[in-house]
């Protein structure tokens, strides 16, 4: 490697880790505010944060509505995308683009337009009505990546597999699905860290039970703190962990 | 029953779940919106009708004006500053960096990507704040006598912006650079081209649509977010999305929201066709 | 276990394009047939039909006296062997061959023993438990076949199966395919677009282009009596001369006026048909002969193939006395 481009990466990797860096590192702040000076390493705001039931419940919360909408909108997505690969139907040009259409729409629209949609059918604000937005914005993402993996080779194995005498069902249990593990594995886990992290619409639809990222909003209101940095510093901790396990199992697999 | 009928029925059964979830929860919605935007607020009440009010108000009224302005500025800004930063940087991992570091340096560039994006924004306060650590180290190094003021200012949101994006950019400006066969640049070098040329005949021409997909997606992303302005920016400038979420919570005015939510849609909408030429939202 | 296969009057057509066009067809039970032509020619679209992969746009598809109208794959006598395979990579060889019984709600010991035994028949005994990215494109060709044998279809379709195989695998393949079907008797439709393959292995060769039956009959009956130019050309390199009034280029011969074909082969100094004397233009070892262009003396615009015994001295510019030993006059 050249010195320039050397230098530039460098700079680069700085400017993109700067904030994280002391984000966690004022998380061990042995004093009341997250900014210099550093007065000595504690781990009480660990403590206080893991024994903030609110925020405990928040990070349960975060969860459950992340893997059931993620599930959700993987089931939703394969299914489509099988049918779009194999049937050829009037209108498959612009049904892919229904499904891929709310990848281009604010989060902020999405929500709004639930929230009116959900207080004139006299539906509450609730986890469940967040996990429905998370369906939404998560649907798009599961259904491209399971399209783009569907490749020729896929659709002979199915029709192979059809010709000795499987069942649609069998099909897409026996042969698609585990052909797609990779692809369907990584949608998954991205609709996860997607769903897990999203604000506004958990923000607008839930009301007594909130996630995670509308806790820690409420947190901020309250000023700076180093609990918000201990609980950043978790969740971060949660979220590379996740990412890291999937490198090495789903994507060192396949290359 | 003929089989392309069986057939074709069983393609919809398969569609139908997703067809529907997406007819009741994005394109209902969406129209509701729309119907809302033209009611109007008497007192607390919404009455319903044809009423082109709110867009009138949002096209003379100053402060509406200058919110869609300042999601403009801030967001073409964000764009370009991102672009030009994560392009070389993604180019460096794709071709300086050895092979067997890669997928290291790129899951490096991009680890910060899942911190919570709340608290992300809150990090970067903590960094540009009047006591922050930025702040502090300038004074300290003397460079500085005043503490700059950056929080709470425009600057400090497109910073917080440009971090995210680059990120963002990085990934799939390197997904492009890497699919590329390097017999392309091989050949361009063989037939005279210098690496500059090679550069700008070949390389961007063949990833220009992967950049500009991942533009489109920074366009959308940074004008409809709240969470970045709100803690970065503060309340002295308000973009869009600040605005909207000022009418649900303040006055409850729905149908002034919606209507503003048509016109942030509008907005991202020109920009798909703007672009559209180039755009591959099915491959992101 | 084996059946007759009916084509009656089979139009399958795409939109304008017609890829069938009034095709009638009986196969025999037991028969090798091979659907030979070029691409783009309609013998794929066929087999997809006797598959049940499309459907007919007109005509009917009778497969042991019963119309497969409406019939899915998965409930036809048949199974198809891919081009591509179409192994599932995600399965191992044994649990691939034994899909198909599992599918019929076969017990898993009867199913391994089957499987293992049509391993044992395409000469892959003991490795059921390899995974296909662990084979040889030759082996997971033998893969496809034994996985489609496996549930015994009275008629198996074989699309280019050999296609993606080198030559000297290719032409191996093609004697081991042959003595498996006469092993197993089963009706095979076999495609191919090479009339070396489809001469090596069939016991009726059916040529098709642009959509029609051009001709049929036993390789070699194909071979030597072509009924049309286009089956002349395609089976094999051919000379073809134009006979007018008795006359050919070279001079008066004894046939009908049309295009008189000789095959290279056939030319040689002990042919009846009489040539004349031709001068060597030039000539190339291939091996099994020699193969070299001639011009009649008598005709100096006309060239000739032949091939002559590898055995001969046949110098560049030297001058040959030629006659055809064998010959067919076809029309336009």
């Amino acid at each position: 490697m050249r010195l320039l481009s050397r230098t530039y990466l460098t700079l680069a990797y700085v400017f993109i880790f700067l904030p994280v860096a002391v984000l966690v590192a004022f998380s061990f702040q042995d004093g009341r505010l997250p900014v210099p000076p550093f007065k000595g390493v504690t781990l009480d705001w660990y403590a206080k944060v893991l024994g903030n039931d609110d925020l405990v419940a928040a990070l349960l919360n975060s969860l459950l509505v992340a893997i059931v909408s993620s599930l959700i909108a993987l089931i939703l997505g394969f299914l489509a995308a099988h049918a779009l690969a194999r049937v050829r139907l009037p209108g498959s040009a612009l049904m892919r683009g229904v499904f891929i259409a709310p990848m281009t729409v604010s989060y902020l629209i999405i929500a709004l337009g639930l929230l009116n949609l959900f207080t004139q059918a006299g539906i509450r604000p609730s986890l469940w009505t967040a996990g429905i937005g998370h369906v939404v914005i998560n649907l798009p993402l599961c259904f491209a990546i399971t399209y783009a993996a569907m490749g020729d080779h896929q659709r002979s194995a199915e029709r192979a597999a059809r010709d000795l005498g499987a069942s649609e069902w069998r099909v897409l249990t026996l042969i698609s699905a585990p052909m797609l593990a990779a692809p369907l594995a990584a949608a998954f886990f991205l609709s996860v860290t997607f769903s897990w992290d999203e604000f506004i619409i958990a923000f607008l639809l839930t009301r007594f039970d909130v996630t995670l990222p509308v806790e820690i909003w409420s947190m901020l209101k309250s000023g700076l703190s180093p609990a918000t940095n201990a609980v950043g510093s978790l969740v971060f901790l949660v979220s590379v962990s996740l990412v890291i396990l999937l490198e090495l199992t789903v994507f060192r697999k396949r290359s | 029953m003929s089989l392309q009928v069986r057939e074709r029925r069983l393609g919809w059964g398969l569609l139908a779940p997703a067809l529907i979830w997406t007819a009741a929860f994005f394109v209902l919605p969406f129209l509701g919106m729309v119907a809302l935007s033209f009611a109007h607020m008497e007192g607390r009440e919404v009455v319903r009708g044809f009423d082109p009010g709110n867009y009138t108000r949002i096209f003379t009224d100053p402060v509406m004006l200058g919110a869609l302005w300042n999601s403009l500025e801030i967001t073409a800004v964000v764009t370009v500053i991102s672009v030009v930063l994560a392009y070389p940087l993604a180019a460096i991992i794709a071709f300086r960096v050895p092979a067997r570091w890669q997928r290291l340096a790129l899951l490096m560039a991009v680890l910060p990507f899942w911190t919570s994006y709340v608290v992300r924004s809150y990090a970067w306060l903590l960094v540009l704040g009047q006591n922050g650590v930025l702040n502090q180290a300038l004074l300290g190094l003397g460079l500085l006598v005043e503490p700059l003021e950056i929080a709470s200012t425009r600057a400090a949101t497109v910073i917080g912006f440009v971090h995210f994006f680059v990120m963002l950019l990085t990934l799939t400006i390197y997904a492009n650079l890497i699919q590329l066969s390097p017999n392309y640049a091989r050949a361009a070098q063989d037939l005279g081209a210098s690496r500059w040329q090679t550069f700008v005949h070949v390389i961007l021409p063949l990833t220009l649509p992967g950049v500009v997909t991942g533009a489109f997606l920074t366009f959308v992303l940074c004008i409809g977010d709240y969470i970045t302005p709100q803690i970065l920016g503060g309340n002295t400038e308000l973009t869009l999305p600040q605005l909207i979420m000022l009418q649900l919570g303040r006055s409850g005015n729905f149908p002034l929201a919606s209507a503003l939510s048509v016109v942030l849609m509008a907005v991202v909408t020109l920009a798909y066709f703007a672009s559209s030429r180039w755009l591959r939202l099915d491959r992101v | 276990m084996t059946a007759t296969v009916s084509i009656l009057d089979v139009s399958q057509r795409y939109g304008l394009a017609t890829a069938l066009d009034r095709v009638s067809l009986d196969i025999e039970a037991g028969e090798f047939v091979v659907l030979l032509g070029p691409s783009g020619c309609g013998k794929t679209t066929l087999l997809n039909l006797i598959g049940g992969f499309t459907e007919p746009t007109k005509g009917q598809i009778l497969i042991g006296d019963r119309d497969m109208a409406g019939v899915a794959p998965k409930d036809r006598p048949t199974t198809t062997v891919f081009q591509d395979y179409a192994l599932f990579p995600h399965m191992s060889l044994r649990d691939n061959v034994a899909f198909g019984l599992r599918m019929r709600g076969i017990d898993r010991a009867t199913r391994a023993a089957k499987a293992e035994a049509m391993l044992a028949l395409v000469g892959l005994e003991g490795r059921g438990d390899r995974r296909p990215h662990e084979l040889s494109g030759g082996q997971r060709q033998r893969v496809a076949l034994a996985r489609a044998l496996a549930v015994e279809p009275q008629v198996l379709l074989l699309d280019e199966p050999l296609g993606a195989l080198d030559l000297k695998l290719r032409r191996q393949m093609q004697d081991e395919l042959k003595a498996i079907q006469r092993r197993v008797g089963t009706t095979f439709v076999h495609v191919t677009h090479d009339q070396e393959e489809a001469m090596a292995i069939a016991d009726r060769i059916v040529l098709m282009n642009a959509g029609r039956i051009e001709d049929q009959g036993p390789p070699r009956e194909v071979y030597l009596h072509p009924k049309t130019l286009f089956t002349a050309g395609f089976m094999g390199e051919v000379n073809r001369i134009p006979v007018t009034g008795g006359r050919a280029p070279f001079g008066p011969v004894p046939v009908p006026d049309g295009t008189l074909c000789i095959r290279p082969e056939a030319l040689s100094a002990r042919g009846t048909l009489h040539i004349g004397l031709c001068k060597v233009e030039d000539a190339a070892f291939f091996g099994t002969h020699i193969r070299a262009h001639v011009t009649p003396l008598t005709a100096p615009d006309l060239r000739l193939v032949v091939h002559l015994p590898q055995s001969q001295t046949v110098e560049v510019g030297g001058v040959l006395d030629l006659g055809a030993e064998s010959h067919v006059v076809l029309q336009e």
